[in-house]
């Protein structure tokens, strides 16, 4: 059996039919006077879930994030957590706890006073408190930071802060907005690790919003992709990677090439295409198309192969020319101007250290790929 | 970037809305609008009133120095029943006597030259601020706020001292030997002008300096590099971007200085004619509170305008703020 | 920057400070003049300020001036902070141009009319004037400079530091004075000194709205003032500038090093 599932091989109770969920979106609208943020959303997260809303900005991730930490009444609709409606619950009675994008430490205050103030407003006794913090900085390590004021530490210590505030209360569910937003590419990486491990070892359920598609895909077990308001797709990294459901999905997640044609004929296991420019292409079959509908066929660049003779036993191989080389180090990246004019994108890993004979600008050049290395999408 | 921000300028009161309905769970947050709200419609609107009130009564010898109208003592019919009573004396003697036309005419004919002057000193000192090192502009910045916190009277007073016709001016002028004769400046209009412009300095400078130190230098460079000499670019480049400040500069000058008292009582002498002179004589010296109530309403309907466009930049600059 | 910072900058800013503290300075030194004769120097001496200690009317007027400064800037501060809050958090509700007009208008309205419209209400009401009145008129007028001075640092405070307070369990009450108020709290306190030094200073309004009994020091020196130039009062103002410059310079020195030490932190905290 192929497969796109979760990367948790144990975990995906996304599937099980009998599985609770933890938090429900039933119709949520969320308007600021004429502008609708949010537009009749319905989405499901599950226990000890992490789960990324991935959008360009103005999509409306950060305003369900808000709603679901209770900066925002919806406008309509209503949302559960653990079976509970949390209309009307004010933030500071709402067992979820946001690790905010400015990561809004207080400045007045220590960082060791920082993470213990939620557990202060909890009236805990103080020796639990201090018991708890001590813990909180050992699980960021920054024991030795303790009396430091927010300005006297480093954008990626001022992060751990922020993150070992929002869980010192041990919240239900902990929200993070743009948790990684601030901080440079290399301690970015660094740090998905660091919160997907945190994530395994709080047991925490984690509702991340991110504009960063490799972030979310690193450290998600699924993504919603929204757009205007709207969940376009929710599925793991794998399946919105490889089997995007729309034309706004493929182009938003990594990069794809576009085929516009017809179904032209259908036999029992593979779907003949005419590209609108007269290409053919023959495709595994995909479910809901039908004989002379308008598809669009999408590729991503590494399913697909370029050589400067027709591969013998390929189904699919289209002629034209190089138009564009360029060599990124670890892989080098084609555009290959077919002959009916379009352009193909292609990339081809670097295995080798030498190449014999590479392609070069303007040599005729064929692109090639399999039955099933794209996805036919309603256009 | 989130979409807060998109939502938030769709509907900048919607987002702070729910926000506000926690806050304190409606009393509290209603008692923070309304302390200060009634505090200033008390202590500020209501004057007003009461002063139109009284530049529509007469003069009386008594104490207060006024006949009362429109009062309520005698209910709802006697406060008809005074309407009659309600003149516009005051005013129709404002117009009948030329030296009240003078002395408002004087006053905004002085305070406009004022301002034009003040511009004329304060830009360069702010430009200069702008362009001057980053490690040393605070310490101007102080330099040119530290003389707003010391009195006005006695930024005022230290200029007897020096404008007497014995005074240091005339002194080391005299012997310099530019001059023979002692100049008479103390007592006449210019010392006015000198005044003003001296107390109203800071006024002018700040919001000149906060323009000019947000502009990019680059603009400047890029207009050299377009061709452009530095005057034409100072005009063309510079100032314009410079005139929200220039606006604010000038109101901020402009507004206090047609009502302004002390300087043209200290400086200006007798012979000098300001609008908030008069008005103060006519309360202090005559004691005529319908007329100097008078005063202030015309002297206030004058400066509606400057005022209006006031607030505007003030509403304007905090939506910027944000 | 540095290569435009030609001599015309840098003489028209030597011109224009000593165009603003030569005067002052001027004032200063003849304050230790020994001749009586305020524009010829008689040499050095100190009995003006002697004799000012011994001067009983000054010295009440110094007593009520700071009175009213300190209940006045205290009761304006709390007010003008309302009044900030109110401008910048709350957008919508009935009357809100009327309100930002009376906090922005007593800024340039002309005193005369301030302090005569003043007047004219604490008579309608039947206060007797002195220094309950003038109090409560100091109040009005620097409460207005307050709200702008709270309103400014404000407008750039980040939200998210209350949305992250409410978040962790603290209820909005709590919110406001465990993390709001102390983070503009330096924008309180130099609008508390704004206020008081506005009260100090003015004469006008003062004037208006003061009665017997209550003369404040402005009142006091304007009123000799009309009489002549005297180094006595040259000693006096001198005097109040020193309490002022003194109050300003130590308080944007104590600024400007915690600026600097939260520099040095910052760049510590980047390095390691």
């Amino acid at each position: 059996m192929k497969s796109l599932g979760s990367i948790r091989r144990d975990f995906a109770p996304w599937n099980d039919p009998n599985a609770k969920p933890y938090i429900q979106f039933d119709n949520v609208t969320k308007k600021f006077g004429d502008f609708t943020a949010v537009n009749n959303l319905s989405l499901t997260i599950f226990e000890r879930e992490f789960f990324a809303l991935l959008g360009a900005s103005g999509c409306g991730k950060s305003t369900l994030l808000r709603m679901l930490a209770g900066f925002e009444e919806p406008t309509a609709g209503r949302i559960l957590l653990d079976g509970q409606d949390l209309r009307g619950i004010p933030p500071y009675r709402r067992p979820v706890n946001m690790m905010f994008q400015s990561y809004a430490l207080f400045p007045h205050m220590t960082v060791e006073n920082n993470i213990a103030f939620g557990l202060k407003q909890e009236g805990m006794p103080k020796p639990d408190i201090e018991k708890r913090v001590a813990e909180m900085l050992k699980l960021v390590k920054l024991e030795q930071f303790a009396k430091r004021k927010p300005h006297q530490l480093s954008g990626g210590q001022r992060q751990r802060v922020a993150l070992a505030r929002s869980v010192a209360k041990r919240p239900k569910v902990l929200l993070l907005d743009e948790p990684l937003g601030a901080l440079d590419k290399k301690l970015r990486e660094e740090t998905q690790f660091e919160l997907m491990d945190l994530q395994q070892e709080l047991g925490l359920t984690f509702v991340v919003v991110t504009h960063d598609q490799e972030e979310a895909m690193t450290m998600a077990d699924r993504i919603a992709i929204m757009d205007k308001g709207e969940v376009m797709q929710v599925a793991t990294p794998a399946e919105v990677y490889e089997a995007p459901a729309s034309r706004f999905v493929a182009h938003f997640v990594g990069n794809v090439n576009m085929f516009e044609g017809k179904v032209a004929e259908r036999s029992a296991n593979t779907t003949r295409i005419t590209g609108a420019t007269g290409a053919q292409i023959v495709v595994d079959n995909a479910a809901d198309t039908s004989k002379g509908a308008d598809i669009v066929f999408a590729i991503r660049p590494e399913k697909i192969k370029v050589s400067s003779k027709k591969p013998a036993d390929a189904v699919n191989a289209l002629e034209g020319e190089v138009y564009d080389v360029a060599y990124l180090g670890d892989m080098t990246v084609y555009h290959i101007k077919l002959d009916d004019g379009q352009i193909v994108r292609a990339s081809a890993l670097n295995a080798a250290r030498v190449t014999e004979d590479p392609l070069t600008w303007n040599d005729r050049a064929w692109v090639s790929f399999r039955p099933d290395a794209g996805v036919v999408l309603a256009r | 970037m989130s979409n807060i921000a998109v939502a938030d300028a769709a509907a900048p009161s919607a987002a702070a809305k729910p926000f506000l309905t926690r806050l304190g769970a409606g009393f509290v947050n209603r008692l923070v609008i309304i302390v200060p709200y009634l505090w200033l419609l008390f202590f500020f609107l209501i004057p007003f009133v009461i002063v139109f009130k009284i530049s529509l009564s007469q003069t009386a010898i008594a104490m207060p120095p006024y006949t009362p109208v429109l009062d309520f003592s005698n209910g709802v019919s006697g406060f008809f029943a005074r309407f009659r009573d309600l003149n516009f004396d005051n005013y129709i003697w404002l117009t009948q006597d030329a030296l009240y036309f003078k002395a408002y005419i004087t006053s905004l004919i002085i305070a406009a030259i004022s301002t034009v002057l003040t511009l004329l000193v304060g830009y360069p000192i702010a430009y200069g601020m702008a362009r001057a090192p980053a490690t040393i502009r605070p310490t101007l910045l102080m330099l040119v706020i530290l003389p707003f916190w010391t009195s006005f009277l006695i930024r005022v007073y230290a200029w007897i001292g020096i404008l007497k016709p014995e005074g240091l001016l005339n002194q080391l002028l005299l012997s310099l030997h530019i001059i023979n004769q002692p100049l008479v400046i103390l007592n006449t209009y210019t010392a006015i002008f000198i005044g003003i412009v001296y107390s109203y300095l800071p006024f002018m400078v700040l919001p000149l300096y906060s323009s000019l130190e947000k502009m990019d230098y680059s603009l400047i460079e890029a207009a050299k590099d377009l061709g452009c000499p530095p005057t034409a670019a100072f005009w063309k480049i510079t100032f314009p971007l410079s005139l929200p400040g220039v606006i604010a500069g000038c109101l901020l000058v402009f507004i206090p200085a047609v009502g302004e008292f002390v300087i043209p009582d200290l400086l200006g002498g007798s012979s000098t004619l300001m609008i908030g002179k008069t008005l103060w004589n006519e309360f202090f010296a005559n004691r005529d509170w319908p007329v100097s109530s008078a005063v202030a309403v015309i002297l206030l309907l004058l400066l509606t305008v400057p005022i209006m466009l006031f607030q505007q930049a003030q509403a304007k600059a905090q939506e910027q703020g944000k | 920057m540095n290569a435009s910072w030609s001599r015309f900058n840098v003489t028209s800013i030597v011109l224009g400070f000593a165009f603003l503290y030569l005067p002052i300075v001027l004032l200063i030194v003849f304050s230790f003049n020994e001749s009586k004769l305020v524009t010829v120097w008689g040499g050095f001496s100190t009995k003006w300020y002697v004799s000012l200690f011994h001067n009983q009317g000054l010295m009440d007027a110094t007593w009520v001036t700071a009175r009213v400064g300190v209940i006045s800037a205290t009761v304006a501060t709390v007010l003008g902070t309302l009044a900030a809050l109110t401008l910048t958090r709350y957008t919508r509700f009935r009357g809100r141009v009327l309100f930002s007009g009376m906090v922005f208008a007593p800024l340039v309205m002309p005193e005369v009319i301030t302090g005569l419209s003043l007047l004219l209400l604490f008579v309608a009401v039947g206060l007797d004037r002195g220094f309950f009145t003038v109090t409560l008129a100091h109040i009005t007028l620097t409460m207005c400079f307050v709200a702008v001075v709270v309103q400014s640092r404000l407008v750039s405070f980040d939200r998210s530091l209350e949305e992250a307070a409410m978040d962790l369990g603290a209820t909005p009450a709590k919110t406001f004075f465990q993390i709001t108020l102390p983070v503009i709290l330096p924008a309180i306190v130099s609008g508390w000194m704004l206020a008081f030094t506005l009260s100090l200073d003015d004469l006008v309004i003062a004037s208006f709205t003061s009665g017997p009994g209550a003369t404040t020091l402005p009142m006091k020196i304007y009123s000799q003032v009309r009489l002549g130039v005297t180094p006595e009062i040259n000693a006096a103002c001198t005097i109040l500038i020193a309490v002022v410059a003194v109050g300003v310079i130590i308080a944007s020195i104590a600024n400007k090093r915690r600026e600097v030490q939260r520099q040095l932190d910052e760049q510590a905290a980047q390095r390691g």
